[in-house]
């Protein structure tokens, strides 16, 4: 740590400039706004737990990914949605599910290790998997990060009456005709989405502090739904915008987001 | 099932609100409950009485079309369980513990009414409008803005009472709405559910342990007993011989200036109790409760006075001195009840 002095650097602007910087940026503001607006109902469904083990359990998706040489993210969300869809249907209530799902994280960090271990260039990767890098965010991911935010905001915009009603109470929810068991499974499927789309960015380790934290701190401030997602947006996103134009320090990126 | 004029007597069967027929409960191999047939009328305040395990949430699950039934049928507001869940009101149990939300109470409530709508809805200021009525009936409407999270038990109870009234019901459910609940919560609720009664004419059905506090307003009641839901107007049901036999454990009915009152013996005598006090051929007779054998029972009871198990009669007891009718022991737990007494005016 000796060796890290921050100094002035008169170049500042034409580095913010540069497009893995700009890419960077409007990564950062898409994962903001998926994260933001998901870890509100993480937080009113109490899935706080589920939604981290998550990110671990698409570990093995994207290590196995590259060991066969396919797409990190095809094999990360492969394993998060098939994942989510367990979880989710195995129901709501966390106290009979979190034995479940602490023994998957267990196994899928386990095996993820496994895969990486494998062949030399998993375990190369195996750095940008758990902690990301934003910096290496390409125009192509970035393109899928925007219709991703379209479609999780059109859907969330559909089942939002529902979703929330279901994390309210579950039980006056189902009496009154809510389908809580496909709430579930939609609110499991579209966080695999989020970690999908997240974990290039900030890693399986650290993506507990965009989605949970924000949120979790919008809702001490805000009362209204909207307004607390709008606010989990923004300071999960404040943390990319600093580094943007702190950019002196933008490795230590993880450091300020959690 | 447009119309419904209130139909206090319920002679009719096919106008009731709750119509079971032979109706039974089974989770896996285990019959929770079986042989239930009974009719509930319109505009009638009912409780679910039994003790812990016999199916009273059960029972109410089954009649929201949750639990299916293993034999029988079941209608509720004139169709199948399940079938017209969106007239009715359901408070569960769990209000208290499991909501840490920061909704406010106001946004809860509104939910009652546009909570299973998928799609975009902007919401209008016909819904607005509703929802403050509905805060206003239960007597919250300077809670709106708080969160759920801060508020008591007993107000946080009373919006999710609001958010079942939002939607105009035509039966009110409610699952333990008293536990937890202190004395002057317990009271507010009970006016609540007295107003929603008398001034909407809303039937009302409340699973409830402690029988005292909702005496006033109560019509009737489903008792859970030996496995089988059986129905009785309230007068049956004020019974010290089928309470106790309810219960498992001694009870004594009473009657208090303020009104009867049902209650338990003191602990020293507990020990002497017996938890099922009761010979089979006096069971057999609780189990057929049509009315003309209960007041068999009650007749013979009362040519045969114990003085231990003292059951009053209703239409004459109110100028009758309570001392006469009770010993010792009885009078004593009657003062440390009487903070929790309630009229039984008829």
């Amino acid at each position: 740590m000796s060796s890290v002095s921050f100094s002035f650097d008169p170049q500042w602007l034409h580095v913010l400039s540069a497009s893995f910087m700009t890419n960077a940026f409007v990564a950062g503001l898409c994962i903001a706004v998926a994260a933001g607006v998901m870890g509100y109902f993480t937080i009113a469904r109490q899935s706080t737990f589920a939604a981290h083990a998550l990110a671990h359990i698409g570990l093995p998706g994207a290590t196995g990914a590259v060991l066969l040489g396919l797409p990190v993210s095809l094999g990360l969300g492969t394993f998060a949605l098939g994942g989510a869809l367990i979880i989710g249907a195995l129901g709501k209530r966390a106290s009979q599910r979190e034995i479940a799902t602490g023994t998957v994280l267990a196994f899928a960090t386990g095996l993820g290790l496994f895969f990486a271990r494998l062949s030399s260039s998993a375990s190369q990767q195996m750095q940008s998997i758990l902690f990301g890098s934003i910096l290496t965010i390409t125009t192509d991911q970035l393109i899928g990060f925007a219709i991703f935010d379209v479609v999780l905001l059109l859907l969330l915009s559909m089942i939002y009456r529902p979703l929330l009603f279901s994390s309210l109470d579950e039980q006056v929810a189902q009496a009154k005709g809510v389908p809580i068991g496909w709430m579930n499974i939609a609110f499991m499927a579209m966080m695999s989405g989020v970690i999908t789309i997240a974990v290039p960015a900030v890693g399986t380790l650290l993506i507990f502090a965009l989605v949970i934290t924000p949120a979790a701190t919008a809702n001490i401030v805000t009362t209204t739904p909207f307004k607390a997602m709008l606010t989990a947006s923004c300071s999960v996103w404040w943390p990319f915008g600093a580094a943007w134009c702190s950019q002196p320090c933008f490795p230590p990126l993880q450091a300020l987001s959690s | 099932m447009t119309a419904h004029a209130l139909n206090e007597n319920g002679n009719t069967s096919e106008d009731a609100a709750i119509i079971l027929r032979d109706a039974a409960v089974q989770r896996g191999d285990r019959v929770i409950w079986q042989n239930g047939s009974f009719s509930i009328p319109y505009g009638s305040v009912t409780a679910i009485v039994g003790t812990n395990g016999a199916g009273k949430t059960t029972m109410m699950q089954a009649e929201l079309g949750l639990i299916p039934l293993s034999h029988g049928t079941m209608s509720i507001l004139g169709k199948p369980a399940g079938a017209d869940n969106l007239h009715i009101g359901y408070v569960p149990q769990s209000y208290t513990s499991d909501i840490d939300s920061n909704l406010t109470a106001e946004q809860s409530v509104l939910l009652g009414l546009t909570g299973t709508k998928f799609g975009i809805h902007l919401i209008t200021r016909q819904q607005r409008n509703k929802v403050r009525e509905a805060m206003a009936f239960v007597g919250i409407e300077d809670k709106a803005r708080y969160r759920l999270s801060e508020l008591s038990g007993g107000l946080r109870q009373r919006v999710a009472i609001a958010q079942a009234l939002v939607s105009d019901p035509k039966l009110l459910m409610l699952d333990e709405p008293l536990a937890n609940l202190d004395l002057a919560s317990q009271r507010a609720t009970i006016q609540v559910l007295t107003k929603l009664n008398r001034e909407l004419g809303m039937t009302i059905q409340v699973v409830a342990h402690d029988l005292n506090m909702l005496l006033p307003i109560l019509t009737g009641a489903v008792y859970l007993l030996d496995g089988h839901p059986h129905y009785a107007a309230m007068d049956d049901v004020l019974d010290a011989k089928l309470l106790t036999h309810l219960y498992g454990t001694t009870v004594q009915v009473v009657t208090t200036p303020q009104g009867d009152m049902f209650v338990t013996p003191g602990l020293d005598e507990r020990d002497k109790a017996n938890l099922d006090t009761h010979k089979p051929s006096e069971l057999a007779k609780m189990h057929h409760h049509c009315s003309s054998e209960m007041q068999d029972a009650r007749n013979s009871q009362l040519s045969h006075p114990s003085g231990a198990a003292e059951t009053s009669d209703f239409a004459a007891d109110h100028e009758s001195d309570s001392k006469d009718s009770t010993d010792n022991s009885i009078e004593q737990e009657t003062d440390t009840h009487n903070s929790h007494s309630t009229q039984f005016n008829r």
